[in-house]
């Protein structure tokens, strides 16, 4: 027994594990907090600057827009239209996209071909094809699609190329042990394998439609178009009306940041967990 | 119909000559084993068969309907069910529904793994997954069964335990199983005959018949185990050799 006492007396001292907090909460808060920090920040700086407040208006000036906009219904109807633009335009992109990434992927001379060039698009700002789009199509809804799937599609079709390029060796060899047709090895294998990639170009294809659309409805107003939250900014603009601007700037993001929130994030983290894996940085407990 | 390869040869450009002129009869239902050191185009040899590589020269002969492969790592798709892998076999076979759904359920049963049907890949331990990989290689239902190493990565209780499934699955459904491993004393246990190749290039060095009296008796089993290590150190040191003298 003494011999027992003495070996336990030689143990190093017991460490402590902390329990990891709630990371579902801790993702929320972190950002939330940093939002409210900022906001105060930039309220504070409203006050003690020297400038006027309709050149520099701080976040309650700019909330004190928010009823006058609603009251109109200019707000939601151009968050509506904006939305129905986006999503529309998105679903078409993905449809375009995904067979020619597929093509792409099994057909390696016009992947050297076309390849670098959907790169090169990809880095081009979509910005830059709203005058041509304009001089081909006037000031039309045909102009903002136009805008927008060319900012998009070469994101999704990056992502699912990279998504394929990404699959191990060995779903091939199995493929091929199984008997699939190449068909069935697309369906079955290729694509499911893919899919982190696919999402990942998905959920970039997004944020590239989301962007491009407001660059060309801040360009193309007036003509046929209905009234877009991009065409609200240049409202804000020739009425030098800087709060309803920075309204504006914060509706963009919150509405971008909320669709990659509750539709892309899901997605993708349901994926991953369904896999065993983890985005780098979160924990799978 | 087994395995027949006449003078088989292939060779890699840049690594040169990895299997050299290699001929041997594999009998329909036997179960040999290959036995080589690491790099001496085990591994190639069962690609051929597979069909998963073409043979530099020579020829090869398998069943019309091809063979079942079972790889070093079970080679799940991670994103389905243990029964959808095996599931994805027959399907890909072109069997109806409900053929499936019997099926599946029958060979998880087989490998002992029915309680598992629900579990993704990374939710089973190694000898689990390679259980289900068992059960999608036999749901092939192809009488050749290629097999890459598949115990090599798990714990000697688990292989052990898979040791004793194989062969009593061997026993059930008569299949030829061609099995590939270092493993002198996993060679000695599984199979009825052992093919040991050579390094740099792979060529037949031995062949030796296990009987079961041999296999049951532990003086001559560990004394076979004795002299093919042996043999395999002694191929190892060449093939160092070889591999210094040409870097």
């Amino acid at each position: 027994m003494s011999s027992l006492t003495e070996s336990r007396t030689d143990l190093a001292p017991v460490r402590t594990i902390k329990l990891r907090p709630n990371n579902r909460l801790d993702s929320w808060v972190a950002p939330v907090l940093t939002v409210i920090v900022l906001l105060s920040l930039w309220q504070i700086i409203s006050w003690v600057s020297p400038l006027r407040e309709d050149l520099f208006p701080g976040p309650l000036s700019v909330a004190a827009k928010l009823p006058q906009l609603l009251a109109d219904g200019s707000l939601l109807s151009a968050i509506g239209n904006s939305l129905f633009r986006a999503v529309s335009g998105f679903a078409i992109a993905v449809i375009i996209a995904t067979p020619i990434a597929l093509l792409l992927a099994h057909q390696p001379l016009l992947r050297k071909g076309v390849g670098p060039l959907v790169s090169a698009m990809q880095v081009l700002p979509s910005i830059a094809w709203v005058p041509a789009a304009i001089i081909l199509f006037g000031l039309s809804d045909a102009t903002i699609y136009t805008v927008l799937l060319l900012g998009a599609i070469p994101s999704i079709i990056n992502g699912l190329l990279s998504g394929i390029d990404m699959i191990p060796a060995q779903y091939k060899a199995l493929s091929k042990v199984l008997g699939a047709s190449k068909w069935e090895h697309v369906m079955h294998i290729e694509l499911p394998a893919a899919m982190p990639g696919y999402v990942a170009g998905l959920r970039q294809g997004w944020a590239f439609a989301w962007r491009s659309l407001m660059a060309a409805e801040l360009i193309a107003v007036g003509g046929s178009l209905a009234l877009g939250v991009g065409s609200l900014l240049q409202r804000g603009r020739d009425l030098a009306d800087l709060s309803l601007v920075m309204l504006v700037i914060l509706t963009i993001l919150l509405v971008g940041v909320l669709i990659e929130l509750v539709f892309f994030a899901p997605i993708e983290r349901k994926l991953l967990r369904d896999r065993g894996m983890s985005r780098t940085g979160e924990s799978n407990g | 119909m087994g395995v027949l390869l006449n003078e088989v040869s292939l060779s890699y450009p840049g690594t040169g000559l990895v299997i050299d002129r290699l001929s041997t009869e594999i009998d329909d239902g036997e179960f040999v084993a290959v036995l080589g050191a690491s790099g001496c185009g085990k591994s190639s040899l069962l690609n051929m068969i597979a069909g998963l590589l073409a043979p530099s020269s020579g020829w090869l002969e398998v069943p019309k309907d091809g063979a079942a492969f079972m790889f070093q790592d079970a080679n799940l798709l991670p994103w389905l069910t243990a029964s959808q892998n095996v599931d994805l076999a027959l399907k890909l076979a072109g069997k109806p529904v409900q053929e499936r759904e019997e099926r599946v359920e029958e060979l998880l049963n087989l490998v002992q793994l029915g309680h598992a049907s629900d579990k993704k890949p990374h939710e089973l331990s190694g000898g689990m997954r390679q259980r289900v990989a068992l059960a999608r290689a036999l749901a092939q239902d192809r009488q050749v069964l290629l097999m890459d190493e598949p115990f090599a990565a798990l714990d000697a209780i688990t292989r052990d335990m898979l040791h004793e499934q194989l062969r009593s699955l061997w026993g059930q459904t008569g299949k030829t199983i061609i099995f590939v491993t270092h493993n002198v004393r996993e060679a000695i246990r599984l199979s009825g005959r052992i093919l040991v190749l050579s390094s740099h290039p792979g060529r037949i060095l031995e062949t030796r018949r296990i009987t079961d009296d041999l296999r049951n008796n532990p003086t001559q089993a560990a004394a076979l185990a004795d002299e093919l290590t042996t043999i395999l150190r002694k191929e190892q040191r060449k093939h160092e050799l070889t591999d210094r003298i040409t870097h």
